[in-house]
């Protein structure tokens, strides 16, 4: 019978609940990095026991952890004890350096700060760990400040792909208020060659030659703080969507609107037309259903919570524009969670299972395709992030 | 012999319990000391010293003899306390955090 496997990245520590295809019952496990922030948590498509972790910290910074059995251990790829304490080190998870070298990198240059002056780069953290598709020592890191960078040996050394950020509108791009964060990095499951990412605050970009060159793809985006109606980057998006059977829609969730596009980023059409709220941070597609999408409503102005305390996933059938709200098993007054950008996800089991994570500490899952809900745990530090495993 | 004292948080990571002890030749100053630390615990590189300025990072604080040593040249020579292992140098996250 298959199973699933949730990985969830909280304020203190990792969690990881489990359950069989019935998804009533869970085993919890955690707190893994106890007291560690862990921004996210994703296994290898290409051996799911194969996982990655960031663990971070604002004293101590950035280690990457690697588990190759499902999360029961971890070690940081490189950062064991040597033999010897003579010994050099052989290598160091956690080490992301800006690549500035004349032969594949870029100048460090600035960015916009939040007074609008210039700010040099400064590396923070790890928000996002993408694996491969097909190769289990290959994954994506995308960092703060915004940057995309690749390890080939299981996250023991790291490079940056310095296309992205030197490709010559990053003076322009400016920190949201979680900082300048690259997000979201989608694979094109058709097209090796292609991929997305998302920065808070520049906005979407495209890659067609496996992550060497980038060109931003905001055409359609509009945002009440830019003076320049026709901005080539400046926005906030705070997630992207794919469904891997039609690799070029995808759906956004834009700090105000929520949009489609149907041509690889080329220009983006609004969908929020019905929602009570068109703020918020994730957005998903149903496994199987690629024109069904979730988002989860919030109130941008009066304290980023659910709109009237009501903590509601809205649900289109269509695409977007038609949407319904997904209330049973939530809470329906009272509630005053965020639900943040990584921190929701849907298992591929043949009734689509819906999972998200609040930053009260609730992670909630739908075993029905979001008809009811239920909480597995209720009582977790801040939920970061949410990503689901579907085992045989 | 050396004695090193890290936060919760840093001896979680290196995997290690109570005291960590240090075998250094030479003089024992800050810079010599963390070189030694790091060598034995790769996983560390980083998370007391940036990467690359090798600067102490901005929350993190060393303490030794009740005195605060943060500010101290990373080649001055640590107290003898220190050095003869008498005493133990203590890494500290600073501030606190909820």
């Amino acid at each position: 019978m298959s199973k699933v496997r949730v990985l969830v990245g909280t304020r203190k520590g990792a969690f990881i609940l489990t359950s069989d295809g019935k998804r009533e019952r869970w085993e919890v496990s955690g707190p893994h990095f106890a007291g560690w922030e862990i921004y996210h948590m994703k296994g290898s498509p290409a051996d799911p026991n194969r996982l990655f972790a960031s663990q971070s910290s604002g004293w101590f910074g950035q280690v990457i952890q690697r588990s190759s059995d499902g999360g029961k251990t971890w070690e940081a790829p490189g950062g064991g004890v040597t033999v010897s304490p003579g010994g050099m080190p052989k290598g160091e998870s956690n080490k992301f350096v800006y690549d500035s070298s004349p032969e594949t990198g870029r100048p460090l240059t600035t960015h916009q700060w939040y007074d609008g002056t210039q700010h040099p780069w400064e590396f923070k953290r790890v928000w996002h760990l993408e694996p491969s598709l097909d190769d289990p020592d290959t994954v994506y890191a995308g960092v703060e400040d915004a940057a995309l960078f690749r390890s080939t040996d299981g996250g023991q050394t790291w490079q940056e792909l310095a296309g992205l950020r030197g490709h010559g509108t990053g003076p322009k791009w400016q920190p949201g208020a979680g900082g300048m964060c690259l997000h979201t990095i989608l694979l094109d499951p058709s097209n090796p060659q292609r991929m997305y990412i998302a920065i808070s605050a520049a906005g979407a970009f495209r890659s067609d030659d496996g992550g060497k060159t980038w060109k931003p793809i905001n055409r359609g985006l509009k945002s009440q703080y830019l003076p320049d109606p026709n901005a080539e980057v400046g926005f906030c998006v705070h997630r992207i969507a794919i469904h891997r059977s039609r690799p070029d829609v995808l759906f956004m969730q834009l700090h105000g609107g929520v949009l489609r596009t149907d041509n690889a980023g080329d220009l983006w059409k609004d969908i929020s037309g019905g929602l009570p709220s068109d703020f918020g941070f994730p957005i998903d597609v149903h496994a199987h259903e690629p024109n069904t999408i979730y988002v989860v409503p919030i109130n941008a102005e009066a304290g980023r919570c659910p709109p009237e305390g009501k903590l509601r996933v809205y649900r289109s059938r269509t695409g977007g524009n038609e949407w319904e709200p997904l209330t049973n098993g939530l809470p329906q007054r009272d509630c005053y969670v965020n639900v943040l950008r990584d921190a929701m996800a849907v298992d591929s089991l043949d009734s689509c299972g819906v999972y998200f994570g609040t930053t009260g500490g609730q992670v909630y899952a739908s075993a029905d395709a979001g008809d009811n809900w239920a909480p597995i745990v209720r009582d977790l530090p801040a939920v970061l992030s949410v990503e689901v495993q579907t085992l045989p | 012999m050396i004695r090193v004292v890290l936060p919760p948080h840093l001896r979680t990571l290196a995997r290690v319990d109570g005291e960590v002890t240090l075998e250094i030749e030479g003089q024992v100053t800050q810079r010599s000391l963390l070189d030694a630390l790091e060598a034995c615990y790769p996983v560390l590189r980083g998370a007391i010293r940036d990467h690359v300025t090798q600067q102490r990072r901005p929350f993190v604080r060393f303490f030794a003899c009740e005195q605060d040593l943060s500010h101290e040249l990373p080649d001055a020579p640590l107290p003898d306390a220190v050095s003869t292992g008498a005493e133990p140098f203590l890494v500290v996250g600073a501030i606190a955090g909820g």
